[in-house]
C-alpha cells in the first residue's frame, strides 16, 4: 500500500532526525553507553563467564582478588565477579519491570484524572497525595514483609508504590493539553471521551512520560537494591543488593574487604546514573523550547 | 423549512468560580450571561456574520450551536428540529452535518497527527466505510479543493511543517470531507497575514456557491464580514443589537452602536472626512449588565427610557432588525 | 541639533545566527526620521520590521546581531554601543511600547508604582515629583487619575495599553516605538487609542515609529511609511505618496488585500506563494517568484536598490521603475 509505504518513510525519518539531535547531546549519549554496557554485561555475561551461586567455598572465605576470581570472593566462597554479573540481570529485570507497571498505572490515571476534571479529579488527587505522603520505604518493607520476598512479588510491590510522581506529571500536562483548540475540534468531528484520552493527548503527553520512566527506572533501581540490602529481597537470587547485604552482614566493610563491597556498590551508582542521564537528557530534547512551531 | 438554524431565545451563562468561602458559605454566585435571549435564524445557503467586540457573546453562540457548550435556556433547532444531544445516533448525524473552522491555525490541528490522519479523522469517526485508496482519494480532493495542491504531496507532513495559511487550509479540508451543510468560522483568518486571508475567505464563498453549505461567520472585522456575507448581525453583551442585509448595515445601520462601529473602521487609503463616532469609556462586565438597554452607558443618543427599559429585536423595515428605542432620530 | 533628523538609519544589517545558518531578518535598511515625525513600518510576518526595531532599541535575542550598517541617534551613533552604553539611553531617549505588552505589567506591582520605577531608573526625582508626573501623564492619556493606584488585573485591555504608553512616555523621550500598538484591542479601543496617538503626535514633540501589519491604521496615525519585505524595504514615502500612489507592485498587493467598505463590494486580493526563506535568500529580488508586474530576468537576478521616484521622498526599490526616476 503506498500510503504506508510513505507513512513509514516520513516516520523513518522523524526518527533518524531525532537520533541525530539525541547524538548531540553528550550526557544522553554516556547515560545510552552505560546502559548498553550493563545490559551486555547482564545478558552477555553469563554466556562469557560461569557462575553458580549453589556452589560454595570454590576459593578462600572473603578473599581478595586472585587469579581464579578477579573480584575476590565473598563469605560463601563464591565470586563477587559472578555475583555482579548475575545480579545485574536481576537489577535490571526488576527496576525495567517495575518501571512500566509504575508508569502505566501512573499514566492511565493522570490522564483519566486530568481529563474528568471535577470532583472525580479532585477525589483521585487525593488518592494520590496519600500515597505520596505514606513514607514509601516502611510501606514497601511492609508489603514484602507480607507478600513474601519472591522476585515477582519485589516488582509487584514497587509497582504498586511508584506510580505518584508520574500521575501527578501526566495529569498536569492533561491538563494543558486539554485547553488547546485542537482537543475543541476533536469533539466537534465527534470524537468521544475514550478517543480524545489515548488518540489525542497521550501522544502530546507521551515525549513527557518518556523522559519520566527513565527516571523512575533510576529510581527502581535504586529501592530495589535497598530492599534487598535490608534483607526483604530474595536471598536465593543474586542482585547488588544482596551482595551488599552480604558484605555488610558478614563484617566485611569492618575488615576492609572492599572487593565486597566497592565494585557492588559502584555498579549500583553507575547503572542509577546511566538512567538519570538518559532521563535528564530527553528531558532537555523534548523539551518545549525545541519544538518549532 | 428554509434555515439550517434557528435560535429561539437562547441564553448561555457561565459560572465564575471564586474563593471556596465566597461559593460554599457566603453563596454567592457570579454569572456571565455570555449570551443573553437571542433569536436568529441563519438561511440555507447563506452565510451569516456575527460581528461584535469581545464580550459581546458571538463566539459563544457559535459554540453553543454547535454543542461545544451548553446552553442555560432557550431553543436551538437544526434544520427544523431541537438538537437532541442525548441521543449518540442523532449527535453522530449532527457533527456531520455541522462542522467548526477555529480560530488559531497553531494550536488547532494535534501537532502529532499527520495531514492525512487530521483530515480523515472525521471519516473515521462518523463510521463512514470507505477502503484505503478511497480514504486517501477522498483526502487528496480536500486538501487540493481547500487549495493545497497537489494534495499527494501534503499527505505526510505535520502541522509544524506548514504555514498558518496551510494549516488553516488543513481545517478547512477536515470540514469539507464530510460535506456539511453547516459551518461554524470562528474568526478564521484574524491569525493569518493579509495578503493570505483572500484566499480562505474565498473557499468559504465557493463552498456556499456550489455546495449549498451555510456559514455562520463570526469575525470583529465588520469589513471582512461585508465582503462574503449576506447579512451581518452585530452582538453587543450577550444581544443582537441590528441585523440586516450586509450592505445596509455596512452602509446604512440604524443602530447607535453599529454606527459608531462602522464610523471608525479604519480603511486604507481613505480620503473621505468621514465623521467618527468614538465612544468613551469600555464594554461593561459582562456580569453587571447596565439596566435597560445594555448600551445606554456609552450610548451618544440615550434617553431616559433607555436606562430604563430594554428594548427589543423589531423589524424597522423588510429583513432589517434593530434594538432600539429611537432608530427613528438615527439617519 | 543642526540636522532635523533625530534617527537615521543607513544600510542595516541585522542577522540572527540559528544552528542551520544565518538568517538575515534585515538586510540593508535604510531611513531618516525627522524630530515630531510619525513613520510606519508595514509588513507582514517575517519581513524584519520587528527586529529593525530592536535593533534600534539593541534588545535583539542572543543570537541576534547587528552585521552591518549605522544607526544614528541625535546625531549620536549607537550602532555598535554596549549594554552599558545603551542602558541611559534606553527609556530616557528612546522607549518602545511591545506588542501585547498589556501583559507586560508586572501583576504584583501597583501601576503607579510601575511607572514611577521606571522614570526613578533614570532620573533622580523624588517619590513626590514621580507620582506628580505620572498623574500629569495619566490625564494626558486619558486615564482616570483615581485609578492610579490600581493593579494590572483592575484595567481592562485597553486602560493597560494606555497605562504602558504612560509608561513609555513616563521620561519623556525624544523617539518612541510602537510595535502593533493596536493589534489585540476591540475596535473602539483601536479608535480610542488612534484618537489617543494622533493627540500625543499634536501636543509633544516625540518622534514615533509605528510598526504594524495593519495597513488601514497606518493611515491614521503616521506621517510616513516603510512598506518592508523579506528583510528589506520596499517602498518608502509619505502616506500619501505609498497609498494613493504607490509604485511597488507588494505595495499595490498589500493595499488590495485590505477590504475598503466605502466602495463597491469589491473581493480582495491574496499574494500566491510564500514568503521567501531568509536562511539561504536567492538571488534578485526577493518578491519575484510572487510578483505579477515581472519584467524579466533582471528581476531574478538582480536585487533591486532604493531609487527616487518623485512625491516627497518617495522611494522604491523595483526595477520596474528604474530608469523611470529622477
Amino acid at each position: 500500500m503506498s500510503s504506508n509505504i510513505n507513512r513509514k518513510k516520513v516516520m523513518k525519518k522523524g526518527i533518524i532526525r531525532f537520533i541525530d539531535i539525541f547524538k548531540e547531546n553528550k550526557m544522553g549519549v554516556l547515560g545510552f553507553y552505560i546502559i548498553v554496557f550493563f545490559l551486555l554485561v547482564a545478558f552477555v555475561g553469563p554466556l562469557i563467564y560461569s557462575y553458580n551461586p549453589q556452589e560454595f567455598a570454590k576459593g578462600g572465605l572473603i578473599a581478595p582478588p586472585t587469579k581464579g576470581f578477579p573480584l575476590g570472593t565473598d563469605d560463601m566462597g563464591r565470586s563477587i565477579l559472578g555475583a555482579l554479573i548475575y545480579g545485574a540481570k536481576v537489577s535490571l529485570m526488576i527496576g525495567i519491570f517495575a518501571t512500566l507497571i509504575s508508569v502505566f498505572i501512573g499514566t492511565f490515571i493522570g490522564i483519566v484524572s486530568g481529563f474528568a476534571g471535577g470532583k472525580f479529579d479532585s477525589v483521585l488527587m487525593r488518592i494520590t497525595d496519600g500515597f505520596m505522603v505514606l513514607p514509601k520505604l516502611p510501606l514497601i518493607m511492609i508489603l514484602a514483609a507480607l507478600l513474601g520476598s519472591s522476585t515477582r512479588n519485589i516488582i509487584i510491590v514497587l509497582g504498586l508504590t511508584g506510580w505518584t510522581g508520574t500521575t501527578r506529571l501526566v495529569r498536569s500536562q492533561t491538563l494543558s493539553v486539554k485547553q488547546r483548540p485542537f482537543i475543541e475540534r476533536a469533539v466537534s468531528v465527534g470524537a468521544g471521551k475514550g478517543y480524545i484520552m489515548f488518540r489525542h493527548i497521550l501522544p502530546n503527553v507521551f515525549p513527557l512520560v518518556f523522559s519520566n520512566t527513565i527516571l523512575v527506572a533510576a529510581g527502581a533501581i535504586l529501592t530495589e537494591t535497598t530492599l534487598s540490602f535490608l534483607g526483604l529481597g530474595n536471598p536465593l537470587v543474586p542482585s547488588w543488593g544482596q551482595i551488599l547485604r552480604g558484605a555488610f552482614t558478614s563484617g566485611a566493610v569492618s575488615i576492609g574487604a572492599w572487593w565486597y563491597f566497592v565494585p557492588a556498590g559502584l555498579c549500583v551508582i553507575l547503572l542509577v546514573l546511566g538512567f538519570t542521564l538518559l532521563g535528564y537528557s530527553f528531558d532537555e530534547i523534548l523539551n518545549p523550547k525545541l519544538r518549532r512551531y | 423549512m428554509s434555515s439550517i438554524v434557528d435560535l429561539k431565545q437562547l441564553k448561555v451563562n457561565f459560572q465564575i468560580r471564586q474563593g471556596f468561602i465566597k461559593e460554599v458559605i457566603k453563596r454567592e454566585k457570579k454569572i456571565v450571561k455570555a449570551v443573553d435571549n437571542i433569536d436568529l435564524s441563519i438561511k440555507k445557503g447563506e452565510i451569516l456574520s456575527l460581528v461584535g467586540e469581545s464580550g459581546s457573546g458571538k463566539t459563544t453562540t457559535g459554540r453553543a450551536i454547535l454543542q461545544l457548550v451548553e446552553k442555560t435556556d432557550g431553543e436551538i433547532l437544526f434544520d427544523g428540529k431541537e438538537i437532541n444531544n442525548k441521543s449518540n445516533g442523532y449527535m453522530k448525524n449532527f457533527r456531520k452535518r455541522a462542522q467548526m473552522i477555529f480560530q488559531d491555525p497553531y494550536q488547532s490541528l494535534n501537532p502529532k497527527f499527520m495531514v492525512i490522519d487530521i483530515v480523515a479523522e472525521p471519516l473515521q469517526l462518523m463510521k463512514i466505510k470507505v477502503s484505503e485508496e478511497e480514504k486517501i482519494d477522498k483526502v487528496v480532493k480536500a486538501l487540493e479543493f481547500a487549495g493545497l495542491r497537489p494534495g499527494k504531496d501534503y499527505l505526510y507532513r505535520y502541522p509544524h511543517e506548514l504555514s498558518g495559511g496551510q494549516r488553516q487550509r488543513v481545517s478547512i479540508a477536515t470540514c469539507f470531507i464530510v460535506s456539511p451543510d453547516f459551518i461554524v468560522a470562528d474568526e478564521p483568518v484574524s491569525m493569518l497575514d493579509a495578503s493570505v486571508r483572500a484566499d480562505i475567505i474565498k473557499l468559504f464563498v465557493e463552498m456556499k456557491q456550489k455546495k449549498n453549505i451555510s456559514f455562520l461567520f463570526i469575525t470583529h472585522d465588520l469589513s471582512l464580514s461585508w465582503l462574503i456575507s449576506d447579512r451581518i448581525a452585530i452582538m453587543y453583551l450577550g444581544k443582537i443589537v441590528e441585523l440586516g442585509k450586509a450592505d445596509l448595515i455596512a452602509g446604512a445601520c440604524r443602530h447607535p452602536y453599529s454606527q459608531a462601529l462602522t464610523s471608525v473602521l479604519a480603511v486604507v487609503g481613505d480620503r473621505r472626512k468621514r465623521k467618527r463616532i468614538v465612544l468613551e469609556g469600555e464594554i461593561p462586565s459582562p456580569i453587571n449588565t447596565p439596566s435597560g438597554c445594555r448600551f445606554h452607558t456609552r450610548c451618544p443618543l440615550v434617553k431616559e427610557k433607555c436606562k430604563i427599559e430594554e428594548p427589543k429585536l423589531r423589524e424597522i423595515e423588510e429583513e432589517h432588525y434593530v434594538a432600539c428605542h429611537y432608530p427613528e432620530i438615527i439617519k | 541639533m543642526k540636522n532635523e533628523n533625530i534617527l537615521e538609519v543607513s544600510n542595516l544589517k541585522t542577522y540572527f545566527k540559528i544552528k542551520e545558518g544565518i538568517v538575515k531578518a534585515v538586510d540593508g535598511v535604510s531611513f531618516s526620521l525627522k524630530k515630531g515625525e510619525s513613520l510606519g513600518l508595514v509588513g507582514e510576518s517575517g519581513c524584519g520590521k520587528t527586529t529593525t526595531a530592536l535593533s534600534i532599541i539593541k534588545l535583539l535575542a542572543d543570537n541576534g546581531y547587528i552585521e552591518d550598517g549605522k544607526i544614528l541617534f541625535k546625531e549620536k551613533d549607537i550602532t555598535k554601543m554596549t549594554e552599558s552604553e545603551m542602558l541611559p539611553i534606553r527609556w530616557k531617549d528612546i522607549s518602545i511600547i511591545f506588542q501585547g505588552s498589556m501583559n507586560a505589567l508586572n501583576p504584583v506591582m501597583r501601576v503607579s508604582d510601575q511607572i514611577v520605577e521606571a522614570i526613578q531608573l533614570h532620573e533622580n526625582i523624588s517619590d513626590k515629583e514621580a507620582r506628580e508626573r505620572v498623574t500629569k501623564l495619566l490625564e494626558l492619556v486619558n486615564l482616570d487619575t483615581g485609578l492610579i493606584d490600581s493593579y494590572p488585573h483592575e484595567f481592562s485591555g485597553g486602560m493597560r495599553q494606555r497605562a504602558m504608553i504612560t509608561m513609555a512616555l513616563a521620561c519623556n523621550p525624544g523617539l518612541i516605538i510602537g510595535d502593533e500598538p493596536t493589534t489585540a484591542l476591540d475596535l473602539m479601543v483601536q479608535a480610542q487609542i488612534i484618537d489617543l496617538i494622533n493627540d500625543l503626535r499634536k501636543k509633544l514633540d516625540t518622534s514615533m515609529i509605528i510598526i504594524t501589519h495593519d495597513l488601514s491604521i497606518i493611515t491614521e496615525i503616521c506621517d510616513r511609511i516603510a512598506v518592508m519585505y523579506a528583510g528589506k524595504i520596499a517602498e518608502i514615502g509619505t502616506v500619501q505618496d505609498v497609498i494613493f500612489n504607490y509604485k511597488h507592485p507588494y505595495t499595490e498587493k498589500l493595499i488590495k488585500a485590505f477590504p475598503n467598505i466605502y466602495r463597491e463590494r469589491e473581493m480582495v486580493e491574496s499574494i500566491p506563494g510564500f514568503p521567501p526563506n531568509l536562511l539561504d535568500p536567492q538571488k534578485g529580488c526577493l518578491f519575484a517568484d510572487r510578483c505579477h508586474k515581472k519584467i524579466g530576468e533582471i528581476c531574478e537576478k538582480v536585487d533591486p536598490n532604493l531609487i527616487k521616484v518623485g512625491g516627497k521622498n518617495h522611494m522604491v526599490a523595483c526595477h520596474l521603475w528604474e530608469g523611470k526616476d529622477e
